[in-house]
């Protein structure tokens, strides 16, 4: 039963730390929470869905198709919302960024309607896994094997190439980075566009794993993936994956041994308990302000 | 009834709406002539009948009764206001075209789904001398509208709203629809009556309430009754993704029913889960369970065996279903949900109630009448035990004093993709 649990636990973690690691890339550089993550997940999920079901084409084509929508989609809401308010307080771009949630829900509701649909899974190709009694699904297989592939070319990206140091030198000091001739800007649309993307595949993921799509179905899965990656240590790449994967860890356990109730309340105590022993979450770095 | 899943959806909806808030208040124009109405009903294909023949045509009941209704005909709940004023209408035509000497005029105004919104759609059936109303479709706007009517003495039978707090305190206010409590108590009756299984598990969403009002009377109803609860797990509207440890929580408890008093939309992952997982205890829904199969995706073979508690399948058999499927159809071009056959039933009830009264007092001309001598008849028919009502969600419908209707719960089995009656 404990190996079952750990198993789902592992599933569901792998799907929150796939969201959360497209938070944490856009927090680590743009230094904003993207609310609206959530949402571009949720629209992937819908092009991906209306690829394959009204298009006919094939899950990889339908894939990129949605990579490629959520990336122009990123751009564009980082040019006309974000954009204009980039020396605006951060309180202001935390709102707009719940503004543009709202929006991009309720043109979903407008586009798809409330009428929930239920995705088809776009990586049923994977057979699952048979370990004696319990069995491993394919979906949760591809998403953590997606999930450690992203980690390790976002972690490679951002440490070792030329645009990646110029990511970090624009998230550690806009001004001075501005001065050594980087183009901030062209930066960080860059950084949505990769969030954005990955939001992408999260959500043809998130909608394989637990197959129903309506306008609101990015919302919550959002909400904890960003608690996984506050929980790993927001900005830190691998903090990301592991908080995900703890989280939904500890939401099963908590579910499986203690109260399905209680199971919410219990994984948010862990992050407050967390979050007072090591504020900067478990792989984040204390930076001490300068004054 | 489905109401709630709707609820953040719509929230949105109003705080971004695009869409114009115009109220379509499609007054219904009085009724066509007999002749037309007779012609509209030949063009519909498949065999019809004129109207719902358990109800008696009385001559004693003559004139012209105002009938409002009050649903949310725009918006994100309009599929259920919808529903009901276009099935209400088909009801007013055949009872035009049928009984000599008395007509419906039917006036149906819309919500938006909105409380407020709805006690002025309330105030302008008044005046327009409105004498009774069928409504409101929803629950939150029911319990506003009627305790509006409640002090002015306007009868009210709503088709849909489920809640008991639409009926609590309200002389004047009758339901059609199974009350929430009322389907957990037939669903633990249906499943011990019929054998359909020695241990119950049940997952509900402790989120909503009308998934914990069903879970408790069940559980009272069970115990009650010695059926044997042995897992009862919960989820809310956050946690509505995995299953997994509900199921293998019922699975280790040896269920071999599971009830889910929930809406659709995470029964379908239920059952998806379920059976990635190899478990397969039988499935009972109620009435949120209606719709998964026209859940655009779903793999309706998951559903296969799937039991659920609801008062009307538009697959059934029987010629009344038929024939209403058939009209709706042809003047809708969709085929009616349980809203529409609540709302048809109703329309039907009031009449038969008005046509009882005259039958037993000697004639009635409604032509003119107040609202408050209709509701005082109304009431006094409704809660008079003789007097039942056979529609297309029930045969020989009765209604307790408090406003709750009994009858007998209709389950329907999915088998092969569509619903089939037991």
């Amino acid at each position: 039963m404990l190996l079952a649990f750990l198993i789902n636990g592992i599933s569901l973690g792998s799907v929150y730390a796939i969201i959360a690691l497209g938070y944490t890339m856009v927090y680590g550089i743009a230094k904003m929470l993207n609310f609206a993550h959530g949402d571009v997940i949720m629209i992937g999920g819908y092009i991906a869905f209306c690829s394959t079901s009204y298009l006919g084409l094939n899950p990889i084509l339908s894939i990129l198709c949605a990579i490629a929508v959520c990336t122009a989609l990123g751009i564009t809401i980082e040019k006309l919302a974000y954009k204009p308010l980039r020396n605006a307080t951060s309180l202001a771009v935390l709102i707009t960024a719940i503004g543009v949630s709202y929006f991009l829900q309720n043109i979903a509701l407008l586009i798809w309607t409330s009428n929930p649909k239920s995705f088809p899974n776009m990586v049923s190709f994977v057979p699952s896994l048979k370990l004696g009694t319990f069995a491993i699904s394919g979906t949760a297989m591809v998403t953590i094997a997606a999930c450690v592939i992203i980690m390790l070319v976002l972690t490679f990206f951002t440490e070792r190439t030329k645009m990646g140091k110029a990511m970090r030198a624009v998230s550690e000091d806009k001004g001075a980075a501005e001065l050594m001739g980087i183009n901030v800007n062209r930066t960080i649309s860059l950084t949505f566009a990769i969030g954005s993307g990955l939001a992408a595949i999260a959500g043809v993921l998130l909608c394989s794993a637990y197959p129903t799509l309506m306008p609101t179905t990015g919302a919550m899965p959002g909400i904890k993936a960003f608690t996984a990656a506050v929980f790993g240590g927001i900005g830190s790449i691998p903090g990301a994956m592991l908080g995900g994967i703890l989280l939904g860890i500890i939401e099963i356990f908590a579910k499986a041994y203690i109260s399905t109730q209680l199971s919410d309340a219990i994984v948010f105590a862990v992050l407050i308990i967390v979050l007072i022993v090591k504020p900067s979450g478990l792989l984040g770095k204390y930076v001490q302000e300068k004054v | 009834m489905k109401r709630r899943v709707l609820a953040t959806v719509l929230a949105m909806a109003m705080a971004f709406s695009f869409t114009a808030c115009g109220s379509s208040s499609d007054s219904a124009a009085k009724s066509e002539s007999k002749a037309e109405a007779t012609e509209e009903t030949a063009e519909v294909e498949g065999e019809t009948v004129a109207y719902n023949e358990a109800v008696t045509i009385s001559e004693n009941l003559t004139g012209t009764l105002k009938l409002g209704c009050i649903g949310p005909l725009t918006g994100g709940a309009a599929l259920y206001g919808t529903a009901v004023a276009n099935a209400g209408k088909i009801a007013v035509e055949e009872i035009n075209a049928a009984a000599e000497g008395f007509d419906i005029e039917f006036n149906a105004q819309d919500d938006e789904h909105d409380a407020e919104k709805s006690v002025n759609a309330y105030n302008n059936l008044k005046d327009w001398d409105v004498q009774a109303i069928v409504g409101t479709v929803t629950t939150t706007p029911c319990v506003a509208v009627s305790a509006e009517a409640n002090a002015d003495r306007v009868f009210m039978l709503t088709p849909s709203a489920s809640a008991t707090s639409v009926t609590a305190d309200k002389d004047q206010t009758y339901q059609l629809c199974f009350s929430d409590p009322n389907q957990g108590l037939a669903s633990a009756q249906y499943i011990k009556d019929n054998n359909l299984a020695e241990k119950v598990a049940i997952i509900y969403n402790n989120s909503d309430a009308y998934s914990t009002g069903i879970y408790q009377t069940f559980v009272e109803k069970a115990k009650e009754i010695d059926l044997e609860v042995v897992s009862t797990t919960t989820f809310t509207d956050d946690t509505a993704n995995d299953f997994s440890v509900q199921l293998a929580d019922a699975q280790k408890n040896g269920a071999d029913l599971v009830f889910l008093p929930i809406y659709y939309t995470p029964a379908s992952l239920i059952l998806q889960q379920a059976s990635t997982s190899g478990y397969a205890p039988t499935f009972f829904g109620v009435d949120g369970m209606d719709g998964i199969l026209s859940l655009e995706g779903f793999d309706t073979s998951l559903a296969e065996g799937v039991l659920l508690l609801t008062p009307f399948s538009a697959d059934a058999e029987d010629a009344l279903t038929k024939s209403f499927v058939a009209k709706y159809q042809a003047a809708n071009k969709d085929v009616p949900n349980q809203f529409a056959a609540d709302s048809y039933d109703s329309v039907y009830a009031i009449y038969a109630a008005l046509g009882y009264y005259a039958d037993n007092n000697g004639g009635l001309d409604v032509t003119g009448m107040g609202y408050d001598e209709i509701c005082e008849i109304l009431i006094s028919v409704f809660s008079d035990s003789n007097f039942n009502v056979d529609g297309l969600t029930g045969e020989g419908m009765t209604w307790t004093a408090a406003g709750e209707v009994n009858k007998a719960p209709k389950a329907v089995v999915i088998k092969d993709g569509v619903y089939v009656g037991m």
